[in-house]
């Protein structure tokens, strides 16, 4: 008798504790979502920052300047081959290729590179490298795999890098190479 | 057979009223009512005529607004740095009367696509595209690239302000009659179909 009325206590306790937990949650619960709707971020130190400076706060205080954001630049389009920083680099293009379609349909830059139609053009020929499979085997005509130029040649604009470059060309290398080894020709 | 008989009949009937001399009516109302109705028709048709030659007629339908139109809008001749711009009807439709004319009649197969939706997809319209781009291309061939020049005359052309390819290209070609426009200047409103065979673009130019 006397280990039924304890097991029974102990269940009622365990109930009323777990009644209490839940509406504790749901007391909680309630006021926080309502303050969070009537008064947002004001109260806490990123919202007095974006109010202050006028800029998100997680940048820091010496974080992001407004900046203007700079002219679109100028296409080069003067029609003068650039010189190749290495043998292997695809030269880029210079004219302007606006509006140039190059899909599955038509190929606009294949209509004056085209080996049939250079001489009306003038237009560099595509490179006999071009005509070959990746196997090696050389087709009749550019290789699908050469077919979207733009994968590696491409226009320039006059936007002047954000970091300088400090690639040397190999014939300066051997140049410098050969000139700091006493070889006096230079 | 007796639907055929009475539709003579009926024909018969009309032409008996239409050829006889009016009873009633003066021929001073005629002439005059007959000017007057002249003019109200007229008028009609010339303003439903010129309501179809606008833009928002073309683009009334999602065929034209979600193909062709949408093609255009990326190109030069819908957004430029003078905000001059080309409408259909400018490039689409012959200015001069007859061609106008004949050019709407050739529009009635246009109607028929709409109604058995021909190309009421972009998968049906890219399947036709080069057909319809075929029908564009020979018009303008034809008429000499006449809805080009209506904007861009050969004498007010100044070479000296183009890229060098540009103005050697119109010197050779343009000025001497070897060309026009639309030789070179295919897709320059619209996306190209499949190129396979067109001269200048895959083949050797057509020998002129």
């Amino acid at each position: 008798m006397k280990q039924i009325l304890r097991t029974t206590i102990v269940r009622a306790a365990l109930l009323s504790a777990a009644l209490l937990v839940t509406t504790l949650t749901a007391l909680t619960a309630i006021p926080q979502s309502q303050a969070g709707s009537t008064a947002p971020v004001a109260e806490t130190a990123s919202g007095r920052d974006v109010a202050a400076s006028g800029r998100p706060a997680f940048t820091g205080a010496e974080g992001l300047t407004v900046q203007e954001a700079p002219p679109i630049p100028k296409d080069v389009t003067d029609d003068r081959r650039r010189q190749r920083n290495y043998p292997e680099q695809p030269p880029v293009i210079p004219h302007s290729v606006a509006g140039y379609q190059l899909d599955l349909n038509a190929n606009k830059c294949l209509t004056c590179h085209s080996r049939e139609f250079t001489g009306d053009s003038q237009a560099p020929m595509v490179s006999v490298t071009h005509f070959q499979d990746r196997d090696g085997q050389v087709l009749g005509a550019v290789s699908p795999r050469r077919y979207f130029c733009m994968q590696c040649h491409v226009p320039q604009t006059e936007a002047q890098p954000r970091v300088q470059n400090t690639f040397k060309d190999m014939d300066s290398v051997i140049r410098q190479g050969s000139g700091t080894s006493g070889g006096g020709n230079n | 057979m007796g639907l055929f008989r009475c539709a003579i009949g009926l024909a018969k009937a009309a032409w008996a009223a239409f050829n006889r001399p009016a009873a009633h009516l003066g021929i001073g109302f005629l002439t005059i009512g007959g000017f007057i109705a002249g003019v109200i028709w007229w008028g009609g048709f010339n303003t439903v005529l010129e309501a179809t030659n606008k833009e928002a007629f073309c683009i009334g339908c999602h065929e034209m607004r979600d193909n062709p139109y949408a093609d255009l809008q990326k190109t030069i001749h819908y957004s430029n740095r003078s905000g001059v711009r080309a409408t259909c009807p400018d490039c689409h439709v012959p200015h001069n009367w007859t061609d106008k004319i004949a050019r709407k009649m050739q529009a009635s197969k246009e109607v028929w696509g709409k109604i058995f939706g021909t190309v009421d997809t972009p998968e049906k319209f890219e399947a036709k595209r080069k057909e319809l781009a075929g029908h564009e291309w020979a018009r303008l061939k034809a008429n000499n690239s006449l809805e080009c020049r209506n904007c861009h005359s050969a004498e007010s052309m100044d070479i000296t302000r183009q890229g060098a390819r540009g103005a050697a290209a119109h010197q050779e070609f343009l000025f001497t009659g070897k060309a026009t426009c639309i030789d070179c200047h295919k897709g320059i409103a619209h996306k190209l179909p499949d190129m396979t065979g067109v001269p200048i673009w895959t083949t050797p130019a057509a020998a002129h």
